[in-house]
């Protein structure tokens, strides 16, 4: 028997002992991303609190609150909740899709009383926890056999397929990339993996011409000439580039932003607020935000490394991920890499939904950070 | 069962593995954004940011106000007044258009075709521009759209500048007038006012000629825009520079007693200073108002202008050909003299008619005018004597007397569109009708028929020249912007003094000796005597029956068939001051209407005498054009 004192200690931890664990240095990080989100609220809004720093704020202080009641709750209590939050994040899926709220062409809200919530948001932390607990107990062996893979393929097809049908393409490509990264992670063999990327590739071409939407296809179209159509459809990344561009190496200045300011940006506060930054901060400022990500999603990764649990691992990793994947596709969007796909910059867009389920994700990855030594058996499904 | 037993060993070294791999993954993610990042801002960062600023700043265009045309002794006879109107813009209408149009419709009135010209001109234009919806509003009318305001979106009461024409239709030919901008005046003309929704240009007289000068220089104003092009702030601005004022040697008194003498006559009457070639009067009547063009006309309006038998739009004083008639026989008698041939022993033998190649050729007074010289020939103003004068000098001489008098080529007038008349030579008819020049040709041109045509214009300017012996051009414009338009120095005539005193001296016996052929319409009063030519102008082909049982009188005939009725004359006869030319199309009647009008406006003029007042035009040119510099020196 090898001797665990201090492992011992730590299945025992009172909630004083859970706040001294909790990762400062990370809670500082998620402050300082956010913290420049409100100030370029605040400046996009022509140098105003309202209509979009005020309650930006509001819903940080909310989901700060929410990041610490999650992080002190034992990492196996969420264990035991995942699959009853994947169940209930379909229900609410299916759910917009009969009483959804119509917005921008699609169906993506529900209002439960004064809360607008968006369960395709929901559904990305509760497939990550559903995932996880699913591949907790499955040695790499079983993660390759058939049937078990199959499982975990349709725990991330099923939401995949009500997401694009709202519809919403970057969310479904956050989905799918949340769920196929766990599946990696998991030790899926590359028996699986190359033939099935090879038969991607060759299936984009049938998806241009069958699935995507005349607006997708646009987008497209437009992101691989946007000055074709700088007036139309090209204006976004045309505009959104100016903007970026226009900032040099320090930038205008806080509230300088000319673009923005005036309108040339469409979705300023939301999806293209990373444009403001580079053009008020310029690359400096661009890249200290950038930095703040990296190192965000590097204590993301050690807390995986450091887990001792398979859950535990995959969930931080699979949260870090879905922050890493947000960041990628809108900086690549905005900055004009890859088509135009709506997904706001985790932190720095306004709006609520996103808001509360990225410090949701944070309040996981910190359970599992203060529970790091928690272990816990191939075969349990939790401590409820 | 242990908790770490192999299977979960090698999960934890895969799952190591493979966490490291995407680790790194996300690094070369992180490594693309920031190349980007350096790419668009620090490699391109330069580039957007013009395009930044291209998006953001716009430059509108500040009309400065139109330079003013002025007479000789400062009378404004153009100038701006206010203009009340309605603008509407297209983004703040939030009812629509029409919409819009349809209310203002109840405040004031519009009608259809004003509704359909805005709805026009709101799809070729960004939806910010204001837009004239009704212009030159009463201020009634315009308070009244200011009262309903409140419930008017997108409707903007504007009080701008606009061109007015206090005399009306008295000087539309020398003033011209202005209009809207065409696409072609766009083609030719890249000045950023032109392309201000309802900016007007100069289209005729000096409105046009000197439309550059009067423009002015655009003003500018930077404004920030946001991306619907609606203006944030005024980032700065450029005044611009005020159109410059014209002065015109035209004496307001003059021109006006002149165009009121012309009446309802379709005619022309140009008043000269023989000295300097200043044009004082410039009628040419029936005019129109200058005004109307700058509202808009209607179609009843312009079918009114363009069919109307009296030509209102046409300028008959330069624009205007007409055979000069016996004023022509000036000319004639000036190459007999100077070739030598009307000696003060050349006689002709006038018996009514004169035979010329088997056809006879009649002179106006069928009893004949016996034996005449000269004087006598210009006095009585005998065809035959000049028929035959005519042959003997030859078409070559008489060309080259016509054109030393400045007939056959544009005077060089400062207005646009002047005709330049023909004065027929053996090279002309050559070439024209590819036959030879006849002696018949000779004597018809001898009294100014035939080929020969003129302008009222060129016959002043051939009055003038002779009164004064010089080779003046009429001169309309005295000052632009306080700056002195040079005059062209009028060097001697060349022709001998005697064959000049000839001319004259049968100039003055035509009116001022008893039998003279205008003696009737002579100006009587001592000092202020006229000496002039008239002429006749044939418009038909005379018929057969007419050559033998005799002419058909003018009162007889259609006014379209009437003879043109010329006079030209100079005053006083010795030391002449001022030419005169009078025309009346189809006015030629036994009571000389055009000698009449003639006698009346040079006697004016001469007891106004406006070449000799003291106060013509301003003593510098500072207080004509107030400038910046002239408003320092005055401070200072």
């Amino acid at each position: 028997m090898i001797a665990r004192p201090y492992a011992a200690a730590k299945r025992t931890l009172g909630f004083s002992d859970k706040l001294l664990e909790v990762n400062w240095g990370l809670i500082l990080l998620i402050s300082l991303c956010a913290c420049a989100g409100f100030a370029m609220l605040y400046s996009v809004a022509g140098g105003a609190l309202r209509p979009w720093a005020l309650p930006q704020i509001i819903k940080f202080v909310v989901g700060f609150v929410v990041l610490l009641a999650v992080a002190v709750v034992d990492v196996r209590v969420w264990m035991s909740l995942a699959y009853p939050a994947y169940a209930v994040s379909m229900l609410l899926l299916v759910a917009v899709d009969v009483a959804g709220h119509v917005g921008l062409g699609a169906q993506r809200w529900i209002m439960l009383g004064p809360l607008e919530l968006q369960p395709s948001e929901l559904m990305k932390v509760s497939l990550v926890l559903a995932l996880s607990r699913f591949l907790h107990g499955k040695s790499v062996e079983d993660v390759s056999r058939p049937s078990q893979l199959a499982i975990a393929l349709a725990m991330i097809g099923i939401p995949a397929i009500f997401v694009v049908l709202q519809p919403n393409l970057g969310t479904t490509l956050i989905i799918l990339a949340d769920g196929c990264s766990l599946l990696f992670l998991a030790g899926l063999s590359w028996w699986w993996i190359a033939p099935t990327a090879g038969a991607i590739a060759g299936a984009v071409p049938l998806v241009w011409r069958f699935v995507l939407h005349d607006y997708q296809k646009a987008r497209v179209e437009t992101f691989l000439d946007p000055e074709s159509d700088a007036l139309g459809k090209g204006w976004n990344i045309t505009q959104a580039k100016i903007a970026i561009g226009s900032g040099g190496v320090t930038g205008k200045g806080f509230l300088q932003g000319t673009q923005s300011r005036l309108n040339f940006l469409p979705e300023k506060q939301t999806d293209f607020i990373w444009t403001s930054i580079c053009e008020e901060f310029g690359f400096a400022g661009a890249l200290a935000v950038l930095i703040l990500f990296g190192l965000i999603i590097f204590y993301g990764v050690q807390t995986a490394m450091s887990a001792r649990s398979q859950f535990g691992r995959l969930l931080a990793m699979g949260i870090t991920l879905n922050f890493f994947f947000y960041i990628m596709i809108n900086g690549a969007m905005v900055m004009g890499l890859i088509p135009v796909v709506g997904i706001p910059m985790p932190l720095l867009s306004y709006g609520g939904s996103a808001m509360l389920t990225v410090m949701f994700g944070f309040g996981l990855l910190m359970s599992v950070h203060i529970h790091r030594q928690v272990e816990i058996p191939r075969h349990s499904g939790g401590i409820i | 069962m242990p908790l770490f037993d192999k299977k979960d060993k090698s999960r934890y070294n895969a799952f190591s593995r493979r966490s490291l791999m995407m680790g790194g993954g996300m690094t070369a993610v992180f490594a693309i954004l920031a190349g980007r990042l350096y790419q668009l801002q620090v490699r391109d960062g330069a580039q957007y940011l013009t395009e930044a600023e291209d998006n953001r700043i716009s430059e509108r265009v500040v009309a400065p106000p139109r330079g003013r045309i002025i007479d000789r002794f400062g009378v404004e006879l153009a100038n701006n007044r206010r203009n009340y109107r309605v603008m509407v813009v297209a983004e703040q209408a939030n009812q629509g258009v029409a919409q819009a149009l349809d209310t203002i419709g109840k405040i004031i009135l519009l009608t259809d075709q004003q509704k359909k010209k805005v709805l026009h001109d709101i799809a070729v234009n960004k939806k910010f521009m204001p837009i004239p919806v009704a212009e030159n509003l009463t201020w009634d009318e315009f308070s009244r759209v200011n009262l309903h305001l409140p419930y008017l979106p997108g409707v903007q009461p504007d009080v701008g500048e606009t061109r007015a024409y206090p005399f009306g239709n008295e000087m539309v030919h020398v003033l011209g007038y202005v209009a809207a901008v065409s696409p072609e005046d766009k083609t030719v003309d890249d000045d950023d006012l032109l392309s201000l929704p309802g900016y007007r240009i100069g289209k005729r007289g000096i409105e046009k000629a000197f439309d550059k000068q009067v423009r002015g220089q655009a003003g500018a104003s930077r404004v920030e825009v946001n991306a619907y092009g609606r203006i944030i702030r005024e980032l700065g601005s450029e005044a611009g520079v005020p159109g410059q004022d014209v002065w015109l040697t035209i004496d307001h008194e003059v021109q006006s007693f002149s165009d009121k003498r012309l009446g309802d006559e379709s005619a022309a009457c140009v008043v000269m200073d023989v000295q300097n070639g200043d044009v004082i009067a410039f009628s040419s009547t029936p005019g129109f108002d200058p005004n109307l063009f700058n509202i808009g006309l209607n179609g009843e309006q312009w079918r009114g202008l363009t069919q109307d038998d009296h030509k209102p739009l046409l300028n008959k004083v330069m624009g205007g050909i007409y055979p000069p008639g016996s004023t022509f026989k000036t000319a004639v008698a000036l190459a007999a003299i100077e070739a030598g041939i009307a000696t003060p022993e050349y006689h002709v033998h006038c018996s009514g008619v004169f035979m010329f190649g088997g056809h006879p050729f009649q002179c106006w007074r069928h009893q004949g005018h016996g034996t005449l010289d000269v004087v006598g020939g210009l006095k009585n103003s005998c065809d035959v004597f000049f028929y035959e004068t005519a042959r003997r000098v030859g078409i070559d001489k008489i060309e080259e007397a016509a054109r030393k008098l400045g007939l056959g080529a544009v005077t060089g007038i400062e207005l646009p569109g002047e005709h330049n008349g023909l004065v027929p030579s053996r090279a002309w008819k050559q070439k024209t009708y590819k036959s030879v020049w006849q002696q018949g040709d000779t004597v018809s041109v001898g009294i100014g028929q035939g080929y020969v045509t003129v302008t009222p214009l060129q016959l002043a300017q051939q009055a003038a020249r002779l009164a004064s012996g010089k080779m003046v051009s009429p001169r309309l414009v005295h000052m632009v912007g306080g700056r002195l338009q040079p005059r062209r120095v009028a060097e001697k005539l060349d022709f001998s003094d005697n064959a000049l005193a000839k001319v004259r001296d049968g100039m003055d016996k035509v009116m001022n000796e008893a039998g003279g052929s205008a003696y009737s319409w002579r100006i009587t009063e001592p000092g202020f005597e006229m000496a002039g030519k008239t002429g006749t102008a044939q418009v038909r082909v005379y018929t057969k029956e007419e050559h033998e049982h005799g002419m058909l009188k003018n009162e007889h005939l259609d006014w379209k068939l009437r003879d043109h009725a010329l006079f030209i004359g100079f005053a006083p006869v010795q030391n002449p001051k001022y030419a005169i030319v009078c025309i009346i199309e189809h006015g030629a009647t036994p009571a000389h209407p055009h000698v009449q009008m003639a006698r009346d406006i040079m006697h004016f003029t001469q007891k106004r005498d406006p070449s000799n007042m003291r106060d013509a035009y301003p003593v510098n040119a500072a207080s004509a054009a107030p400038s910046v510099s002239a408003a320092l020196t005055r401070g200072g």
